[in-house]
């Protein structure tokens, strides 16, 4: 009941205006509750855009101040799935029971109390918890992507005027000995990391290589250049911990090179497609004509690309059209019915898991709408509680206004729990989104695998189109006594093409199936990865829901309390 | 559900003595649909029990329909001027929703609260009306709405417009846009300037109250797809893994349920009262229509008797022989004019005794409201926290720590 000696707070409380609202509410010593924490752990992820453009929200009625525009990112929160693991097994030793909310509730809501409702450990990778990974594994490399900076380029460019570029800085911590090193910084550019991603995608044909960041991340005009610098900078970082994350590539030189060599690059770009293309047409009446050996032994290693090989190119689409409208019988198929099985199911697992990302996506919404609508109706009534006090004649008027204060003091708390709630709903439901995004480098091994499959069969045909020659033309200089010098000669030249395609052939056939145990292998570890990830997904969902709806019952159930008073007269 | 002081122990409104003395207790139950096509209605069974003098009782049922209740509102309006009369709900209803269960029980409850706040007050439950409307068999009810109507037709064009309402043409009035003379009574001002923003805020409020009605039944939505995608993905995932994840879908879609439930909860419980509020408020105002018309009569007649005095004074100075007769006029004037001021008196005396009764039935009312509202909201927290909770034995389970089947 509202007292005279409530009178001071609540004058005070009336005199303020409305902008400043925000900041009492944080001030109120009833709940600390710490605002720019919170509000930075909202901006860091940008996958669910619409929810995470209106969570970081500026003119949201009950947002917190703008957290500085430069946020350490090692001081934002870790990515729920820790990846510097190198195996699954240890996710789940990062889960315990959390506390109890009771105690929570009263203590700051920052950034470690909310990875306590969630039971992750605290976020320090260099604390020698008991809940991090068994010091057995203890393999481990951190990556952050910080500091991007405008450059200008260099003569070079084609464009007049020079224009401007951003480099970000990579720093790596790592204890892998194959790095040689424990802790360095490189400045990148984004087009360093498409030549990274295009090399590796050479090198590990065959492999679930996490997809890179695209290229064009800006959606709408409007986005300022400092917002999309920020969401490269978050997708940098995602995409080279995912990397690192992985067992094979996280040793790869083309890895290594790119987070430790400083200056230039030292890896051969995209761009040089342009000289390959001219390569490509340089050689092709070689080709034609029959003058080179064939195909070079190193080259069957890479898929036909377009400016080197137009020749191999024309030669595997013929085979192609070939195999698929079943003319000569290819000599290899795809027979390895359990892999038409494991690719049916990623292909339906690839369907449920767009779906489920969908959903999840709208869950996020609701949840947001909800907060918002439960703020807009909190300061409803702090307007109302205002207008009552000033205007009160009775008594009744002020007992209301204080009634409405519990309501509007309890959804203001509700409608930041529900932010909250949201903000680590999509972290965790995040885990779809990037495995759903995995699909695409699934996807890109097998293509590896069919492509080599059909390099493989092109030169099964050529060997067997270069022997009915051979067989023909002996046959025909057989029948002329003395042999048939220009035949003989040509004879010649067909079986030592022969021979080298059958080099070729052999180390073709090899890169197959180094693929195909690739691909196996790789299936092997989606599963195991996928398994351990979703499960501490689903645990991290249920465990958060769990807790904030602790949280906010609470407050209401306090409400309930201080209006009990009101009993219900009616029979 | 919105209160009703059937007995209020605190009121100030009216000394009860004890126990055997007059009481008046009527329920709206049992709405029924009759009628065909455009014309179908929905009727209700209205009991009344009471031990009143001119009461048929101790029990007596009837049965009304809304124009009914209506008619009732516009007889105690037009007679007792300066009391808020109860607000009924909304006449008018999407066509669709007019018949849905849940718009039907919450008219249904909005009447029976109409009804017994009229029968609860200490001035209105006198009413004759009131009693016909309570005991009058239905043909007779049928005659007396349909009657009413026609007189309606007469009334003066403003006291229509209180009802047919435009909000604009009512503050105009009160706020003398249109008629200069106005009361200078600066306490009057500011009950006047207050009703006027309360409407506003509770305006506000109440908008964000429906919005939260939908926003659960969008989260009640999302919550059922989601868990639908998550059994699907399940199916996909098999094994230990995939139970999981049907069981948090099928999870996922009990909460669904229950937030579908509050939705509703919330519409009658909090959303509701809040409307109800915003109708009293506009109750005042019309009231205060009332009072300015009574003033301004007032006024008039004072202006137009100052007129006669001065003409008859002249009459009676040349002798004229119309001077009887506008000594006649004068005197039915001066009549007239006091009844006027009489009116006027009753108004201000009543408005003042019922902003009182207004406030503290307001503050019993949203203090129900708001803990109804509060009791919800935690009980559905309570149980998404618990249905939650339960998943995390089986999760546990799950860990590639114990035993559990991998892909």
């Amino acid at each position: 009941m509202m007292g005279s000696e409530n009178q001071g707070s609540e004058e005070a409380l009336l005199c303020i205006s409305r902008d400043e609202m925000d900041n009492l509410m944080l001030d109120d010593p009833l709940d600390n509750v710490s605002a720019g924490n919170t509000n930075t752990s909202s901006k860091s992820f940008s996958s669910y855009r619409s929810a995470m453009s209106s969570l970081a929200d500026a003119h949201h009625p009950l947002s917190l101040p703008p957290a500085p525009a430069e946020s350490d990112p090692l001081l934002s929160p870790p990515p729920y799935r820790d990846l510097r693991k190198p195996s699954a097994a240890s996710d789940t030793s990062s889960y315990s029971e959390p506390p109890a909310y009771a105690d929570v509730i009263l203590s700051p809501l920052d950034e470690a109390a909310v990875n306590e409702i969630n039971g992750l450990d605290p976020v320090s990778q260099s604390s020698s918890s008991s809940l991090l990974v068994p010091s057995s594994s203890s393999d481990h490399i951190r990556i952050t992507v910080s500091n991007p900076q405008k450059e200008q380029e260099t003569s070079n460019s084609l464009v007049p005027g020079g224009s401007t570029y951003v480099t970000y800085l990579i720093t790596t911590r790592t204890n892998i000995r194959e790095f040689n090193g424990k802790e360095f910084s490189v400045r990148r550019r984004f087009r360093d990391v498409i030549t990274l991603s295009d090399r590796l995608a050479e090198s590990y044909r065959g492999f679930f290589i996490p997809p890179r960041p695209d290229k064009n991340v800006v959606e709408s005009q409007v986005m300022q250049k400092q917002e999309f610098v920020e969401q490269r900078r978050v997708a940098l970082e995602k995409y080279l911990r995912r990397l690192a994350a992985h067992p094979v590539i996280r040793k790869s030189d083309e890895l290594k090179v790119f987070l430790k060599v400083q200056g230039k690059l030292p890896l051969p770009t995209s761009t040089d497609m342009a000289s390959r293309m001219l390569d490509g047409a340089v050689k092709l009446p070689k080709q034609l004509f029959g003058e080179s050996a064939g195909v070079a032994l190193q080259e069957v290693v890479q898929p036909a690309k377009g400016g080197r090989d137009l020749l191999r190119l024309f030669k595997e689409l013929k085979q192609s059209v070939a195999n698929d409208w079943g003319g000569s019988k290819p000599p290899v198929v795809e027979e390895d019915k359990e892999f038409l099985e494991k690719k049916e199911r990623i292909q339906d697992l690839e369907q449920q898991l767009s779906n489920a990302s969908q959903q999840a996506e709208s869950l996020v919404k609701a949840q947001q709408d909800m907060g918002e609508t439960i703020g807009e109706l909190g300061l409803a009534f702090i307007k109302l509680t205002k207008f009552e006090n000033e205007e009160a004649i009775f008594n009744t008027q002020r007992t209301r206004a204080a009634d409405m204060k519990n309501v509007f003091t309890a959804a203001v708390k509700a409608s930041r729990f529900y932010r909250e709630l949201n903000a680590q709903t999509v972290k965790h439901l995040d885990t779809l989104h990037d495995y759903l995004g995995l699909m695409l480098s699934v996807h890109s091994a097998f293509s590896d695998r069919t492509s080599a499959l059909l390099t493989v069969q092109t030169l099964l045909s050529e060997l067997s189109s270069l022997q009915l020659r051979t067989d023909k033309l002996e046959a025909a200089s057989s029948k002329i006594f003395g042999g048939d010098k220009s035949r003989i000669r040509k004879i010649e030249e067909l079986k030592e093409t022969k021979r080298v395609t059958e080099d070729a052939k052999y180390v073709a056939t090899q890169e197959y199936e180094r693929i195909k145990e690739n691909n196996s292998r790789e299936l092997e570890r989606l599963d195991r990865e996928r398994h351990a990830d979703f499960l501490n997904m689903l645990k991290g969902f249920v465990l958060n829901q769990a807790g904030y709806a602790e949280k906010i019952a609470d407050v209401w159930a306090k409400v309930a309390e201080e209006t009990s008073g009101y009993t219900r007269e009616s029979t | 559900m919105i209160t009703t002081q059937r007995n209020p122990p605190t009121s100030s409104l009216s000394p009860r003595s004890p126990s055997s003395q007059p009481f008046l207790l009527v329920s709206v139950t049992d709405p029924v649909k009759l009628g065909n096509g455009v014309q179908a209605y929905i009727s209700y069974r209205v009991i009344t029990k009471t031990n009143f003098p001119d009461y048929q009782g101790p029990e007596k049922i009837v049965i009304r329909r809304y124009s009914d209740f209506v008619w009732l509102r516009d007889r105690l309006f037009e007679r007792y001027k300066g009391i808020f009369i109860p607000p009924l709900p909304e006449k008018s209803a999407v066509e669709k929703f007019r018949f849905s269960a849940e718009f039907i029980e919450m008219r249904r409850q909005a009447l029976d609260v109409f009804v017994n706040r009229v029968a609860s007050h200490r001035d209105l439950q006198q009413s004759d009306d009131l009693r016909l409307f309570l005991q009058a068999d239905e043909e007779t009810m049928e005659r007396l709405r349909s009657y009413e109507t026609g007189i309606f037709k007469k009334k003066p064009a403003d006291l229509m417009q209180i009802f047919k309402d435009v909000q604009s043409k009512v503050s105009d009035v009160v706020l003398g846009k249109e008629k200069p003379v106005e009361e200078s009574n600066p306490e009057y001002e500011k009950l006047k300037h207050y009703i006027f923003e309360l409407e506003n805020h509770l305006a506000e409020a109440q908008k964000h109250a429906y919005r939260l009605v939908k926003r659960h039944r969008e989260l009640g939505q999302s919550l059922s797809d989601f868990g639908k995608a998550a059994k699907l993905l399940g199916a996909c995932e098999g094994d230990a893994l995939g139970k999981v994840f049907s069981e948090l879908g099928a999870k996922s879609e009990s909460l669904s349920l229950k937030l579908q439930k509050e939705a509703q909860q919330l519409l009658m419980n909090f959303e509701e009262p809040l409307k109800d509020y915003v109708r009293a408020v506009q109750s005042i105002k019309a009231t205060i229509a009332e009072r300015a018309n009574a003033f301004r009569h007032q006024c008039e007649l004072s202006e137009t008797i100052k007129l006669k005095e001065i003409n008859l004074d002249k009459l009676m100075l040349t002798r004229s022989d119309k001077v009887t007769e506008a000594e006649f006029e004068y005197r039915e004037l001066k009549a007239e004019s006091e009844e006027a001021t009489r009116t006027f008196e009753t108004i201000v005396r009543l408005m003042n005794e019922e902003i009182v009764r207004f406030q503290e039935q307001k503050t019993q009312d949203m203090g129900i409201a708001f803990h109804e509202f509060a009791k919800g909201q935690a009980r559905l927290s309570n149980s998404i926290a618990d249905a939650w909770r339960s998943l995390l034995p089986k999760l546990e389970a799950c860990s590639p720590g114990s035993s559990n089947g991998k892909m």
